[in-house]
């Protein structure tokens, strides 16, 4: 590891037909080498032009993966987040790809010689903005091919992310947290098989003792049932860590990250406060199968959106969040792509493209990656959009998607994903839930013995949760 | 076509009106195979075209004429040039384009009053000039000066327009990102001692402003107004005034 005040010499430039194309750091290169975003021209940071940004990826291919420890993109006195990314730096699991350059390492990854053994071995050698380096020297088939060799798994009460599964976050949320509406869009989700992700509501009302009384019906609802996944409402670990003060069950310890230490504090957190949250979480020692409590969630143009960006490119900045997130060994990370807006990631193409780097970026750097595929209305973008990223997400092997009543959040009013459409992903690409709830679905006869949905489910043994018996 | 909404082919049809029931959320909408049904399919594209025409829509000034519930109307743009630029752009729509903040100046608003397009001008076109006159009647004891009518405008923009008329507050009525379910809904920003560089932290925000199913019209007049009494009183609007709100009108950081 270099020290931080290191004073690099390196050049940053290319001679491509008699134009030179030089650029004033490692951060301006990352930047124009990024496939146009809004979010990018928005900072200023963008290519001129086309042929800049070409010729940023020409200068990026030809670099050593080592000039990324030594050329610290924001200085580590001045961000805990590159402080992070360097402490965990893990020089042996970086050897066997050391003298690689970032081009070279695109080649590599793709090799078929290299597989799912040797990328979880590396993962922990490859930085952030290696990662981001990489990915934009990489077509968007590129990045199919490599997230499809990389299987990370985690476990709480059932198994996320091995080959062959797709698994969903059942998002049933309300626009006055109404207990009834909730579980009406629980009971929707489960005839329809979806929830073994998590049940994760995003509360309308953030106070702490509307959010108890959202985490004990959940868990009613769980544990009538004996489902096995994991129950979550998204709130700030603050109240989180209230609430595990006050006994209420809670499962998963969510929160909200960033990639710098500014965007994070804008947040409301730091990472002596994750591991507070962390650590109260896993001694509730809830979990039956694991040990992963962490739910985060991220999207690019959050640092830019909070001015805390220090000049760089929203994609990689989003990859530094990814080295947050992978040193609490969370059971998701979901990157809720299309949330954000127009002005960050304009329009359906995108949208797709920021969906394939950060799954890609994530489950390289060991992550178990989800996505909220999702768009505003005032985003260039609709459904036939989503159903274009989710197919080529499905193929590239993501963990979980989001299963929304009709894919409309009628609280946070934008669009994603519905349980009809994790239907269809599983039905076109052969994919089945996570092993220990598709054995529920099974037993209680939501899917019939063939893993399909049933024509008849047995809906009185539903009426063992007052909540759900309440509609029934 | 299938008109039946199943929530599953042999369940009861009471389970799924009563979830029905339970939610405005698209629950029991039925399955053909894993799909959606036609009917529940189209239902939900009608509700986006709604929402994608809301953002696209031109607020039209004309429609005011020269004056509105007495006052003169003037119009004002920020410095986004269109839609595009607009959506892409939110910093250009916080600004006047230039030579507009001299189109105001010569005139003069201790409580100024802007319609401005924002997310929705369907939302404008539907609540803002029946909002505009129940404020005015209920600010007897403040001098208001014309409406302006701002296009392609952000919240921020309230900043420059209300320092150009030397207001002591501004409110801004604006169309909020359309949803699904509602594509009309408008929002009221409140700014003390509006000028450029106020944070959102400083302003407060009446949101979902929509008969009959939000706030309704005089309901919402007479919380900007109290507001706008309480800002004279102590000086401030936004998170200084956070201690005496009540719960549900804090300053909402958007746009």
């Amino acid at each position: 590891m270099a020290p931080p005040h290191v004073e690099v010499s390196v050049q940053y430039r290319t001679d491509i037909s008699g134009t030179r194309h030089t650029f004033r750091s490692l951060g301006h290169v990352l930047a124009c080498a990024s496939p146009l975003r809004s979010g990018d021209v928005l900072a200023g940071l963008a290519a001129e032009n086309a042929e800049q940004r070409v010729a940023a990826r020409w200068v990026l291919a030809d670099l050593p993966l080592t000039v990324f420890l030594e050329d610290l993109l924001i200085p580590a006195e001045r961000d805990e987040v590159t402080r992070l990314i360097l402490e965990r730096h893990d020089a042996r699991a970086f050897a066997p790809i050391r003298h690689l350059t970032v081009g070279g390492l695109r080649e590599w990854l793709l090799d078929e010689t290299t597989q799912s053994d040797a990328l979880r071995s590396v993962a922990r050698g490859i930085t952030p903005e290696m990662a981001a380096a990489v990915s934009k020297v990489m077509r968007n088939q590129d990045l199919v091919a490599v997230s499809r060799k990389v299987e990370v798994t985690t476990s709480f009460r059932n198994t996320i992310g091995l080959s062959g599964r797709l698994s969903t976050r059942l998002q049933p949320n309300d626009p006055t947290d109404s207990p009834r509406g909730i579980a009406a869009a629980i009971l929707d989700g489960l005839l329809l098989g979806s929830g073994d992700a998590v049940i994760g509501i995003n509360p309308a009302t953030d106070d702490v003792a509307n959010i108890g009384v959202l985490l004990h019906m959940l868990d009613e609802i769980r544990e009538a049932l004996a489902i096995p996944t994991q129950s979550c409402v998204l709130t700030h670990v603050t109240n989180t860590l209230e609430l595990i003060r006050k006994g209420a069950p809670v499962d998963l310890c969510f929160q909200s990250i960033a990639g710098t230490q500014a965007a994070n504090e804008g947040f409301g957190i730091s990472l002596s406060l994750l591991r507070e949250a962390w650590d109260a979480t896993l001694a509730l020692n809830r979990g039956t199968l694991g040990r992963n409590v962490m739910y985060f969630e991220t999207g690019q143009g959050s640092c830019l959106s909070s001015d805390a960006h220090h000049g760089i490119d929203q994609q990689t900045l989003e990859c530094r969040a990814y080295e947050v997130a992978r040193s609490f060994d969370p059971l998701l990370v979901n990157s809720v792509v299309g949330f954000i807006g127009p002005e960050y990631l304009y329009d359906g193409k995108q949208i797709l493209r920021a969906a394939l780097e950060d799954h890609f970026c994530g489950k390289l750097l060991g992550l178990p990656m989800g996505l909220d595929i999702c768009y505003t209305n005032h985003a260039e973008a609709d459904q036939d959009d989503m159903d274009v990223i989710a197919t080529v997400l499905g193929v590239a092997g993501v963990s979980f998607i989001m299963g929304i009543p009709g894919a409309d959040d009628v609280m946070l009013g934008y669009q994603s994903t519905s349980f009809h459409d994790a239907l269809y992903l599983r039905d076109v690409l052969g994919l089945r839930p996570a092993p220990e709830f598709e054995d529920w679905l099974t037993s209680i006869g939501i899917f019939d013995p063939a893993g399909r949905l049933a024509a008849t489910p047995r809906l009185p043994q539903l009426a063992s949760s007052p909540a759900l018996a309440a509609l029934l | 076509m299938s008109d039946e909404r199943k929530l599953a082919p042999e369940a009861p049809p009471t389970l799924a009106e009563r979830m029905r029931a339970a939610t405005s959320a698209r629950v029991a909408i039925g399955r053909i195979g894993s799909s959606i049904p036609t009917r529940a399919a189209l239902d939900f594209q009608l509700a986006h075209a709604r929402a994608r025409d809301a953002v696209h829509a031109q607020l039209d000034a004309g429609a005011y004429g020269s004056t509105l519930h007495g006052h003169p109307v003037l119009e004002v743009c920020s410095q986004a040039a269109d839609r595009g630029q607009y959506l892409m752009r939110p910093d250009l729509g916080r600004r006047l384009a230039p030579g507009m903040a001299e189109r105001l100046s010569p005139h003069r608003s201790d409580l100024a009053i802007i319609l401005a397009d924002g997310l929705s001008a369907t939302a404008v076109r539907a609540h803002a000039a029946n909002l505009v006159g129940a404020i005015l009647a209920r600010a007897q004891d403040w001098q208001v000066g014309p409406i302006i009518v701002a296009h392609q405008a952000r919240v921020a923009l309230a900043d420059e327009i209300g320092e150009a008329l030397k207001a002591k507050i501004s409110v801004i009525l604006i169309g909020e990102r359309p949803g699904l379910s509602a594509a009309d809904s408008l929002s009221a920003y409140i700014t003390w001692q509006p000028r450029k560089g106020r944070l959102d932290s400083e302003r407060n925000c009446i949101s979902n402003i929509r008969p009959p199913h939000g706030w309704r019209i005089e309901d919402a007049a007479g919380e900007v107004l109290r507001i706008a009494r309480a800002a004279r009183r102590i000086g401030c609007t936004g998170v200084g005034m956070i201690a005496e709100q009540s719960a549900h009108q804090g300053p909402v950081l958007e746009g």
